[in-house]
Parts: structure tokens; sequence; C-alpha cells
């Protein structure tokens, strides 16, 4: 079996100003190509995990792998960079910039990260055609491509985010509830188009919601407030 | 890098409705500052100009500044005259190459009337030693005749056999009028800019003879000597306004002075050019430091309103931050992005400053010009305005750090999901 894509080892961390918060994981591992819905309850520490795993957070103690790399050894510049290259975030509104068109907020993962700009283009697409084709996949009609995006649909605004964070292919997506702000017959539809377009790209796909009705069509279910005790499910696979 | 600038210059434009005001308001207070130091300049340069060559001006005891401001630049008008004779006494002197005497009082439309000799238009110096030069005419010969300065004939659109009417007294209304002796334009003389440009000149035999039958500032009722008898009196001046003295030798500048200064019978005032110009900026110079601290200040005012609505935006903008931190952005890039857009908008202040200065100028310079006969050059910017531009760019990236900053620490705290 290869070494998993994410693997937590006693990973501690607590925020410097709010000493009745924090989070104890023992034992955390996700493998390449895994879809992992990921139950997390507000306050049981999402934000604080996706922070990170995103590199913005350094915990106190223990081994934060993302590719076999340890985050905790890197320097910040190192682990942002890292973000940029191997990481596609998906959040759950307000995904977007205003003032850039959709296509150059598709495009904004590949401004900071060189990697990322090489495999979009790598079909020989010009990245704003490369952007345009995911957003079309996604299900975004090419009217909509030139439209303000603060004149988008939330639907739709999600829609452009799942391709910023999926464009250029990163190892790892990881969406943050990104289907709260819409109605339950949407839900189903953007989680499938994200979980085919993740599955294409070969990106594995960390899904963090509060809602367990998503978790079907997943591999597998994991809740993090139970993380810490059930010692983790690293090889319930 | 390059990105960052685009994304700073978008965001930038998609507030353009509030970050437009504060670019008014520096770009007001960068043309304010700048403003200040040109007039400043000018002014000097106008006064510095205004006279050369001469080495003693005379008049009646008073401060040699006042005596300086009517005598040479036509400001204010002079408390007492000085006898002929003293005048002569003065003149005769063996130290003494050439004297002119100043007779002012009279005006026409507000611009003043000098009476004077055949010596103003051969000896009187200006800028770096310019002697006046005919436009067009000659010097006046007859009594009635008069020889204007550039701007006047080009104001009133006065040109050569011209005749015009002298007014009685300094002022633009309400004056008594010479109407019964009008004077003939027999020469115009070339721009120099200085107060000769706004300077009627005629002869001073022409002052008194436009006097003869006045007493006491007015016309004597039943009392009108018709022009042409002018002649039949004697129109030898009883008194001058001042007088402008050049020497064969400058060595004996202080011994003159003193002896002028001295004059038996009559107190009398000779000062050097130079001299009383020195006084002169001693006391503006609290004035003009004062007026420069106050521009810097409205120029703080308006980097603090620019700042602050930086950072106001930034509360609105902790959503934008965290998803440029989502996709890679570190946190130095987001300083640069909020330092750059305060930056950007100081440049463009300064810049949009300047061109509104030039644009006032290029205006104002004609008015100016008419009223206190300061001839403001609409020029580009001096190595002095650069400075001071220098400053207020420097001053810009100075503000620019506290946006930027605030951004910096902005997004160490939320990493990737700002908590609202």
């Amino acid at each position: 079996m290869p070494a998993p894509l994410i693997r937590i080892e006693n990973l501690h961390f607590r925020w410097a100003d709010d000493a009745d918060f924090d989070l104890d994981i023992p034992r955390f591992e996700v493998h390449a190509g895994e879809r992992v819905f990921l139950h997390g309850p507000s306050g049981s520490g999402k934000s604080t995990l996706l922070g990170l795993l995103g590199g913005v957070l350094v915990p106190e103690r223990g081994s934060l792998q993302l590719l076999g790399n340890d985050l905790t050894q890197m320097r910040q510049a190192a682990r942002d960079r890292f973000r940029a290259d191997h990481i596609g975030f998906l959040f759950q509104l307000f995904n977007l910039i205003p003032y850039l068109s959709v296509v150059d907020n598709v495009l904004l993962s590949c401004r900071f990260s060189a990697r990322r700009l090489a495999r979009a283009t790598a079909a020989g697409n010009t990245p704003a055609g490369e952007a345009q084709r995911l957003l079309t996949r996604l299900d975004l009609d090419p009217a909509l491509h030139r439209r303000q995006v603060t004149r988008l649909s939330v639907g739709q605004q999600q829609r452009v985010a799942a391709a910023r964070a999926l464009i250029g292919q990163p190892e790892i997506v990881i969406a943050d509830e990104p289907t709260s702000a819409l109605d339950a017959e949407r839900q189903g539809a953007f989680l499938e188009l994200l979980r085919d377009e993740c599955e294409r790209s070969g990106s594995t796909l960390l899904f963090v919601s509060h809602d367990h009705r998503l978790a079907a069509g997943f591999d597998r279910e994991l809740s993090l407030p139970t993380l810490g005790a059930s010692g983790g499910d690293g090889n319930a696979r | 890098m390059k990105w960052l600038l685009t994304l700073a210059v978008r965001s930038a434009w998609n507030r353009r409705l509030t970050l437009g005001m504060t670019l008014v308001a520096v770009a007001l207070s960068v043309t304010l500052l700048l403003g200040v130091e040109r007039v400043r300049h000018e002014a000097r340069n106008s006064f510095a100009l205004s006279v050369s060559g001469t080495d003693l001006v005379v008049g009646a005891r008073t401060s040699a500044v006042q005596l300086m401001l009517y005598a040479v630049f036509r400001l204010g008008e002079a408390s007492n005259n000085i006898r002929w004779q003293s005048y002569q006494a003065i003149a005769g002197d063996p130290a003494v190459a050439w004297a002119i005497p100043l007779s002012l009082g009279d005006s026409h439309h507000g611009l003043p009337v000098l009476g004077t000799t055949g010596a103003y238009f051969e000896h009187f110096r200006y800028g770096d030693g310019q002697a006046l030069q005919f436009a067009a005419g000659r010097p006046f010969d007859g009594i009635f005749e008069t020889v204007l300065g550039a701007e006047v004939a080009k104001r009133l659109a006065y040109r050569i056999g011209d005749q015009i009417i002298i007014s009685h007294g300094m002022g633009d209304v309400g004056l008594a009028e010479h109407d019964d002796k009008p004077f003939t334009v027999v020469g115009i003389l070339a721009p120099t800019g200085t107060p000769v440009d706004r300077t009627l000149h005629v002869s001073l035999q022409a002052i008194e003879a436009i006097h003869l039958d006045w007493a006491g500032g007015a016309p004597l009722p039943g009392l009108s000597i018709p022009a042409e008898h002018v002649r039949k009196f004697d129109l030898q001046p009883k008194e001058i306004t001042a007088a402008l003295i050049g020497l064969k030798n400058r060595a004996a500048v202080f011994r003159l002075q003193r002896q002028i200064n001295q004059h038996p019978g009559e107190a009398l005032l000779a000062v050097l050019p130079g001299v009383a110009l020195d006084q002169l900026w001693e006391m503006v110079g609290l004035a003009e430091r004062t007026l420069l601290a106050v521009s810097a200040m409205v120029l703080a005012v308006g980097l603090a309103g620019l700042v602050a609505v930086i950072l106001a935006s930034l509360g609105e903008r902790r959503r934008e931050l965290a998803i440029l931190r989502s996709v890679g952005a570190r946190p130095r890039d987001l300083f640069l992005l909020l330092s750059a857009e305060a930056l950007f908008i100081t440049l463009l202040g300064a810049l949009l400053g300047v061109a509104l200065l030039a644009l006032l100028s290029a205006v104002l310079a004609p008015l100016v010009q008419a009223h206190f006969g300061l001839s403001l050059s609409v020029r580009w910017v001096s190595s002095d305005e650069l400075r001071l531009l220098a400053a207020v760019v420097a001053a810009g990236l100075l503000a620019s750090l506290v946006p930027g900053y605030s951004a910096y620490r902005l997004s160490l705290a939320d990493g990737l999901t700002p908590r609202l």
C-alpha cells in the first residue's frame, strides 16, 4: 500500500487566545484517490483542522504529513507554496473575488502556483481555455463565463469556486461545507459533479460538513469529534 | 508580483468612488503644498528681478522695506515725498553716475503712473542687468506724452497714438480725473516681468502740469488751465517720491548712504536694494513657513483619510484576503497588495496635484500679474518642488505601511476562515 496522502500523528493544537479549545488528533490518514466525508459540527475544530492542513496554522506538536512532506518542518513561505501547488480549497460561501471575472477567479489558483499553471496548460490549452473547459464540465453555461461574478446565483458561484479548486489538478481538494447554501436537490447534483471531477483529475477529496445526510456516496465517513477517541480510522478501507 | 499589482489596481477600481474621493483630497493637498512653495519662490524671484544695477534707493524716512515696496514694486503708497533740492544735491554728488527721480501718486485704471525723466529709459536695469527695450515708439518728449509698460498696453489694448486720461490718486473707482489734459501714447515697452510692465511713464513736468490747477487733491473751483497754456508756468517739480541712484564705483555706497541718511534739513532714507529685500524675506519668512507647515498638515490629513478609507475597506475584504490565502498568497503578498493600493493612490494624487497646479497657474497667472504684479511662470515642476513631491511620496509610502501591516496581521490571524 502506498504511503497515505494525508497522515496526521499525535497532533496537538491550541489557540494562543483561547485556552478552552484545543484539538487533539492521535491518528488520521487519507489515501490517494479516496473521497472522505469528515463530519464536523460547529465548534468541533473544523476550521482549525482546515488551517492546519492548509499550512496556515502550525500544531504545537505532532506530525502533519501531506504527500510525504511534513508541514511542521517547513517554513511559512514553503507551506504557502505547498498549499498553492497541491491543495484546492472550496469554502462555504463567498468563494469569489467580486472584482475579478469568472475566468480570472478560476485562474487565481494558477497565479500563485507555476506548477498548477503548467498542469492546467499541459494538454495544450491556454489557461483561460482550460478554465472555461472546467467551468463547462461543471455545468456552467459558457454564456455565464462572461457575467460579473456578483450576478451569478449561489449555486453558480460554488461551481466557479469548484473549478478554481480543481484547475491544475491538485492532489488534494478540501471542501468546507460548499453546499450549505444550496437547496437539497442542488446539493445532491453539486456533490455528484464535485466527486466526478475530483475523480477525473485524480484529486483526493476531503469533504467537511456538519450534515450527515451528505455522507452517502463517499468512500468513508469520519467524525471529527471522535477522531481522537476512536484513534482514527486510517486503516478502515 | 506583477499579478499582485494588477490585482491591486482592479480592486481599487472596484472601490473607485470612495478611493476617488480620497484621491481628490490627496491631489488637492499636493496642489496646495506645491502652490504655496511656488508662489513663495516666484514672489522672491519676481522681487529679486525687479531691480538690478541700482546701488541705492532714496526716499523719505520710513522703513527700508516700505521704501522698496512703493518705490520699486509700486505696492502701497509713500507717506512722504522728498524735496527736489535734496534730490538734486544727491544727484550732484561726484560719486553718483546716474540718478532716476520717481514721482508716484496718480493712476490709470488702477495702474500706477510714474513721473520720471529720460534717465529712466537709459539707466534703469532689471533681471540680471537688462535695459528697458521699446516694443514700439520712443521715450516721451513732450509734456503730454506717455510710455506704457507692456502689460498696460496689452490689458487696455492701447496702441501708439491713443489718448488716455490719468486719474488723481491710486485706486480703481471714484477717483477724480485729469480729463482736461489727455496724454498721447508715444511708446510701448517690451515685457520685463517686473512692475515696469504695469506702469505708465510720463515726465516729471507732466506730473506738475496736470496738478497746476489742483490743490489738496481736488481741482480748484473756477480755475482751469487749458493744456496748451501749461508751458507758461514753471513746471520744475517741487518734490518727488523717491530716487534710484547708480554709483560710479560701488565702494562709495556706504559713505553715500550715511551721507543721505544724515542729510541736513530733511529726514531721508537710503537703502541698498539687496539688504532691504533680505529684510523683507526675513519679515515674510515666518508667514511662509507657517503656510508651508499648514499645507503639510493638510497633506497629512489627506493621507490619514486615505489610510482610514483603506482600513475601513479591509473589514469588508477579509473574505477576499482569505480566498487569496487559500490559493497560496503569502501574508507578505497581502501586505504588498494593500500597501500598493495606498501608494498607488498617493502617486496618482501627486501627479494629479501637479497637473492641477499647472492648470491653476495657467488660469491664475494673468490675475496675479494684474493684481500683484507677480509674474507666475507657467512651467513644470522645479527641483525644489520635486523635492517636496519626493517628500509627499515618502509620506505616502510610510502611510501605506499601515494598511499593509493590518492586512498582514489579519491574514495571519484569520488563516483560511475569517471569523466575521
